[in-house]
């Protein structure tokens, strides 16, 4: 197996009097699908924040690509290949679908202190931001702006935005949040083609998407990781199913 | 130029060519009629349009209330004043440092206040340009509050002559014109759209790898300089400094002439000048004629009309010539 691409080590972030991380340690290889899963509350977009650099855990490590990046900002982050989707559809809703991809094609093109040539008919942004929403199943949907596409679209745009910039790791936070079966549907067939070619966490509620896709999974409850392994050994674990899967296995 | 023709076709394209046609002959009109009062006004127009143009960027394109703008004014103007005062006339001194002073204070406010947001972010610019206002006050050997009178115009090698309010007038409404056409650059360029982007999702922005930061300190510092060279013009204009020019309310009359004009639109804020000072020279006087006195207060009516303008032309002034180029654009 690939050596791995982002590891955190014993990660812990308390909210007042409550842990919600507690001693982390998970890895991600490269290529893999990592999927994260456990009930509400047990702090999952925590965790996911902590990867992405939006909130700095009190004590613990993350290493990216062999180097510590617990110090480095969101940007930062992002521009050395981790980049994040969010739970909750984040995208520029004043912008089209092409100019919200475009931008993140941009942000990694260098910098962007260039005052006067016109950005919106630069090929160099266009044509690529193009090709990502057609991978996505947005193409004929690219002119339209992102505050007036449907919540099942909006998620597929926020997909293109986070793989615009080639990221080498991709968080995944609820991508089929809200979405329809036949939207999740496609989501999945999606992530599925994606597999391979980058490392993935995906953090998700939808169990059979998630024991579809995962190459690995790891379950997190109130903070801890209580196991972590192939699909079929999760299944197989007494204490997830006691604690988490608990319900399914009884029938 | 075909883009320019096809232009004309839609009503903003008409208006505005009417409009920057009468502003680009205004002093053979004004000439003409003999009225030495209409030109001086128009050059206000023009020079506070340059501010406003400036304000926009950050205002209109960034979200970002700066509510110390006239503070700008201040920088230029005195740098003008006290390089007069001092018997050095040079333009070509007077003018790059007067700008280069107030994109230096742009910097270090920026520097600050943009760690902050919303209500934090207009105290903190407020509270910098006050604290320059009350130096501006102290310094008796500029004439502390009853300001300065400036003896000579800024000199440009005998390329121009400043006295001559025609010419002066045409070398303001190049730059005005300059400014705009920047500005309107600017708006689509890559460094526009990461401001834009930022006013719309910042958290989204950041998360895709934009140092959001830097680009609004280099978008303050711009918006700074146009406020310092419109500074520096307005000394040239009065010939005559002093703190008045960057009190709080002149902030205001700046954020107001932007909102009025139409936020983030190109040419918003030239209407949202010319509306406010067309307001202000009609209303004094027929104000007066109703009551004697009266006209000083003009505002009391300015204010309800802003308000209207707030309820139902979100989009300013501009919004009422139709739909924007900047959002057609959105097509392309």
């Amino acid at each position: 197996m690939a050596e791995a691409l982002l590891r955190t080590h014993r990660l812990v972030k308390r909210f007042g009097g409550l842990i919600a991380t507690d001693g982390v340690s998970i890895d991600v290889r490269d290529g893999e699908l990592h999927a994260l899963i456990g009930p509400n509350g047990a702090g999952k977009t925590t965790l996911i924040a902590q990867l992405s650099g939006q909130q700095r855990p009190d004590s613990g490590r993350v290493e990216f690509d062999g180097r510590d990046i617990t110090a480095l900002d969101m940007p930062a982050r992002a521009r050395r290949g981790l980049t994040r989707s969010f739970q909750i559809t984040s995208v520029l809703p004043e912008f089209t679908a092409l100019q919200n991809v475009a931008l993140a094609v941009q942000a990694h093109a260098g910098h962007s202190f260039r005052f006067l040539a016109n950005a919106r008919r630069d090929r160099r942004l266009r044509e690529p931001a193009f090709a990502g929403l057609e991978l996505v199943g947005l193409g004929n949907r690219a002119q339209i702006l992102a505050s007036s596409l449907s919540h099942g679209e909006r998620r597929q745009l926020e997909i293109a935005m986070a793989l615009a910039g080639e990221p080498r790791l991709l968080l995944l936070d609820e991508p089929m949040a809200g979405m329809g079966p036949d939207e999740s549907a496609r989501m999945v067939d999606l992530l599925r083609s994606l597999k391979g070619q980058r490392g993935m966490l995906l953090v998700e509620h939808d169990m059979d998407a998630v024991f579809a896709l995962a190459d690995r999974i790891s379950v997190l409850v109130y903070g801890r990781v209580i196991a972590t392994g192939t699909a079929a050994e999760i299944r197989a674990d007494p204490e997830v199913r006691q604690a988490y899967l608990g319900d399914d296995s009884g029938t | 130029m075909r883009k320019i023709l096809a232009s004309l076709g839609t009503p903003r394209g008409l208006v505005v060519a009417v409009l920057l046609l009468a502003m680009a002959l205004l002093p053979v009109i004004a000439q003409v009629l003999d009225q030495r009062y209409l030109l001086s006004v128009s050059t206000r127009i023009v020079i506070w349009s340059i501010a406003a143009a400036g304000l926009n960027i950050m205002l209109g394109y960034g979200g970002m209330v700066s509510f110390g703008h006239a503070v700008f004014w201040g920088i230029g103007g005195y740098a003008v004043g006290i390089f007069a005062h001092h018997g050095v006339h040079d333009g070509w001194l007077q003018w790059p440092v007067g700008i280069a002073a107030a994109m230096a204070w742009a910097t270090l406010i920026g520097a600050l206040s943009l760690r902050t947001r919303g209500v934090y972010f207009i105290m903190i610019t407020l509270a910098f340009a006050q604290l320059v206002y009350y130096v501006a006050v102290g310094l008796e050997p500029y004439g502390a509050d009853d300001g300065l009178n400036i003896a000579g115009r800024s000199q440009f090698s005998g390329l121009i002559d400043l006295r001559d309010r025609g010419q002066f007038y045409w070398l303001c409404f190049a730059l005005m014109l300059a400014t705009i056409w920047f500005c309107a650059r600017l708006a689509n360029s890559r460094f526009g759209l990461v401001v834009r982007g930022a006013k719309s999702n910042e958290t989204r922005m950041a998360a895709l790898g934009f140092p959001v930061f830097r680009y609004r300190l280099v978008a303050f510092a711009i918006s700074g300089g146009f406020g310092g060279l419109s500074g520096l013009l307005l000394a040239n204009h009065d010939a005559y400094i002093s703190p008045a020019m960057m009190s709080w309310v002149k902030s205001g009359d700046l954020i107001v002439i932007v909102v009025l004009g139409g936020m983030g639109t190109v040419f918003g804020p030239l209407f949202g000048t010319i509306a406010f000072f067309v307001l202000e020279e009609s209303l004094k006087p027929l104000m007066d004629m109703a009551s004697k006195g009266t006209g000083e207060y003009w505002q009391i009516v300015f204010g309800p009309l802003l308000v209207l303008v707030a309820l139902y032309a979100r989009g300013g002034l501009d919004s009422l010539l139709g739909r924007g180029r900047a959002r057609s654009r959105h097509r392309g």
